[in-house]
């Protein structure tokens, strides 16, 4: 019996950046898998290189060394299109300022990926509307960012990472710049979508939203420090609550 | 990404700012709207002097007085009247190139029928004018024999003076018609030649120099104004005036080494030259034109780095949803084509309206083809593209992550 292939894999990954010939390491030699429908969170200080690491998981950038696997395939043998197919259809970003067009209102915000996934209108609004549903959002599809609070905002973020129903889903600090109360219901949102087999990587500062997450992985100065998966499930309803 | 969601979020942006989207495209506007205004003008001259060659008739030459000594002193061209109708019958008779000729005296005068009157050029001439211009009549005769021998009160009149003349359902044929108080029959009205040629009345010589000339000082009975000779063939042109210039020498005794004192023109050929320098200064006013078209396209590449360094946000974020390189670029390029697209559709407008106002303030001939249209829209197409290039692939050259962080 073979273990099911991992969703993503990484193999002695490294990212050093050069910036006027001084190197910074900012990821070293980090490996490790994430399974089909895992949560995971990625913890440690500021600059310890989880931003880094997310972007090599989210396609946006390739190691110096070693490989990042989605699927099985070595994703710096793809071509930069390909690359950009595949954060389309099979990555959903969500960022700690939510990152929406300001310009679009939420509803075309939310179908923005599938424009890229070559989806015509009619079916890019028929879809972000049962994605801003699944966030609990329809309510504000025409309204435009600024005109949505801070939660509201990530809510819409969150469902235009979900629309084009992706492998994984990868937030960087997605309730950095929410109060305690908005980032709980976050959480809680992240929570469920899991439940419902949505594999996610979450960068956090919180150690307490880090504890609701099973697995928990520490960067230190862009080296693995650990990986941890709890033994102990934690009742549902407390990541839900 | 198809090119029609390229247009679709070019747009978009476009009209979140008009007035900056305006101010962009204008050297564009300005540019196509000199372009189309120059074309319609200058096609428009061509137009009336085409029209001009044509009612001439094809092979004509014509013979106008040139300079005359007087004790030495030369006067000015046409000064004298120095043909007559002696020498109209001379080249007839003894230029075998010449299939037609006629002589003319000419002055302008009020025409009346009954209650309505209209000022007109009233040309003296004989039958053989009209066949030296092709020109046919619509009803009616030409002048009889007698007539042209006998200052026949008769006048064939140019549809624009019909018109003028005569109620719709009228028959000018017979009518009495005054000019100069002497009233005369109309025999014959003209087929339309353009609107510069319509507006005229023709009597025969004899008639005009009988009855409307009177005494004039240096009017010699047997002058002329003016001859013109229809020549057989288009190649027997050159040889034909030459024929008539050695003719008219003798019959002039002009001295050897002096100057003639007269002149033969080929009209349709100087009109020609004239059309060649309309077409010349045409096309260096649309060079000129399209250096403001050049601008146009340099402030537009200048606008759309600017816009490129504030969106490069919206780059990060629509290269990390999936946005290819190309999908940026065309994005890009969509909303410089879009700017030069509709400043050209303004500029076409605006040059239309520009040269319809000119056609009716300065009294020109404008005429708007599609062709001068479809030029300015593919130069601005061309501006765009050209302009629109460097921004779009230096917003699709941006680091995904770069663009990201950037506030
Ligand atoms: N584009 C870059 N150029 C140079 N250095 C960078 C770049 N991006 C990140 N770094 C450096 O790499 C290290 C890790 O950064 P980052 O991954 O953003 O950390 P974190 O997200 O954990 O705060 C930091 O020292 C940072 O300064
Ligand atoms: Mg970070």
């Amino acid at each position: 019996m073979t273990a099911p292939l991992p969703l993503i894999s990484l193999r002695s990954v490294s990212k050093t950046y050069r910036t006027d010939g001084v190197a910074v390491a900012a990821v070293r030699n980090v490996s490790f898998d994430i399974a089909q429908g895992e949560i995971v969170a990625v913890m440690g200080p500021s600059g310890s290189g989880k931003s880094t690491l997310m972007n090599m998981i989210g396609l946006l950038d390739l190691p110096s060394e070693g490989a990042v696997y989605l699927e099985g395939a070595n994703v710096a043998e793809l071509s930069e299109d390909r690359r950009s197919l595949l954060r389309a259809r099979s990555i959903g970003f969500v960022f700690q300022s939510y990152n929406l067009l300001a310009r679009h209102n939420a509803i075309e915000n939310v179908a923005l990926p599938l424009v890229y996934c070559g989806v015509g209108r009619k079916a890019r609004l028929a879809r972000a509307e049962t994605s801003l549903q699944a966030v609990g959002m329809l309510h504000r599809a025409h309204h435009f960012p600024r005109q949505l609070s801070g939660g509201e905002q990530q809510r819409v973020a969150i469902a235009r990472a979900l629309i084009a129903s992706p492998l994984i889903v990868l937030a960087d600090e997605p309730t950095g710049a929410l109060d305690s109360r908005t980032g709980a219901e976050i959480l809680a949102l992240f929570a469920a979508l899991n439940r419902d087999g949505q594999t996610i990587v979450m960068i956090t500062h919180d150690p307490g939203i880090a504890t609701q997450c099973r697995r928990t992985i520490r960067l230190h100065d862009g080296e693995l420090v650990s990986d941890e998966t709890l033994f102990q499930l934690l009742p549902k309803r407390s990541a839900v609550s | 990404m198809t090119m029609l969601q390229g247009f679709q979020i070019a747009l978009h942006a476009l009209r979140l700012n008009p007035l900056r989207s305006f101010l962009t495209m204008l050297g564009i506007v300005i540019g196509v709207a000199s372009i189309v205004t120059v074309f319609a003008i200058g096609s428009g001259a061509q137009l009336r002097l085409q029209e001009q060659i044509r009612s001439i008739g094809a092979n004509v030459l014509m013979i106008t007085p040139g300079a005359v000594y007087q004790g030495g002193v030369r006067l000015k061209d046409g000064s004298k009247l120095t043909m007559t109708e002696s020498d109209v019958q001379a080249i007839l008779e003894q230029i075998p190139e010449i299939q037609a000729a006629a002589g003319s005296i000419a002055g302008t005068a009020q025409v009346i029928h009954e209650s309505k009157n209209w000022n007109t050029t009233i040309n003296g001439t004989t039958t053989g004018h009209f066949m030296v211009r092709d020109w046919q009549l619509a009803t009616g005769r030409y002048f009889s024999g007698a007539e042209e021998a006998g200052a026949g009160k008769v006048v064939i009149l140019g549809s624009t003076v019909a018109r003028e003349l005569f109620a719709p359902g009228d028959d000018p044929i017979g009518a009495q018609i005054r000019i100069m108080k002497v009233p005369l029959e109309v025999v014959g009205v003209l087929d339309r030649k353009g609107p510069a040629q319509d507006d005229v009345a023709f009597v025969p010589l004899s008639t005009a120099k009988l009855r409307f000339l009177g005494s004039a000082s240096n009017i010699n009975r047997d002058s002329v104004a003016y001859i013109i000779a229809k020549v057989a063939a288009d190649g027997q042109m050159a040889g034909a005036r030459t024929e008539i210039e050695n003719l008219l020498r003798q019959r002039h005794r002009v001295p050897a080494g002096q100057d003639d004192d007269f002149k033969v023109q080929d009209p349709a050929a100087a009109m020609e030259a004239q059309q060649g320098a309309i077409r010349t200064v045409a096309l260096l006013l649309v060079a000129i034109a399209s250096v403001s078209l050049l601008v146009g396209g340099i402030s537009i590449m200048n606008v759309m780095i600017v816009s490129v360094t504030e969106r490069t946000r919206e780059i990060g974020i629509r290269r990390a949803l999936g946005g290819r390189m190309r999908d940026i670029r065309l994005q890009f390029l969509c909303e410089a084509l879009v700017l030069c697209l509709l400043g050209g559709a303004i500029g076409v407008a605006g040059g239309i309206t520009l040269s319809m106002t000119v056609a009716r303030m300065a009294g020109w001939i404008t005429s708007i083809d599609g062709e001068a249209i479809g030029l300015a829209l593919v130069f601005s197409i061309a501006t765009g593209l050209i302009f629109g290039f460097y921004p779009a692939h230096k917003a699709s050259r941006l680091s995904p992550i770069d663009a990201l962080k950037t506030e």
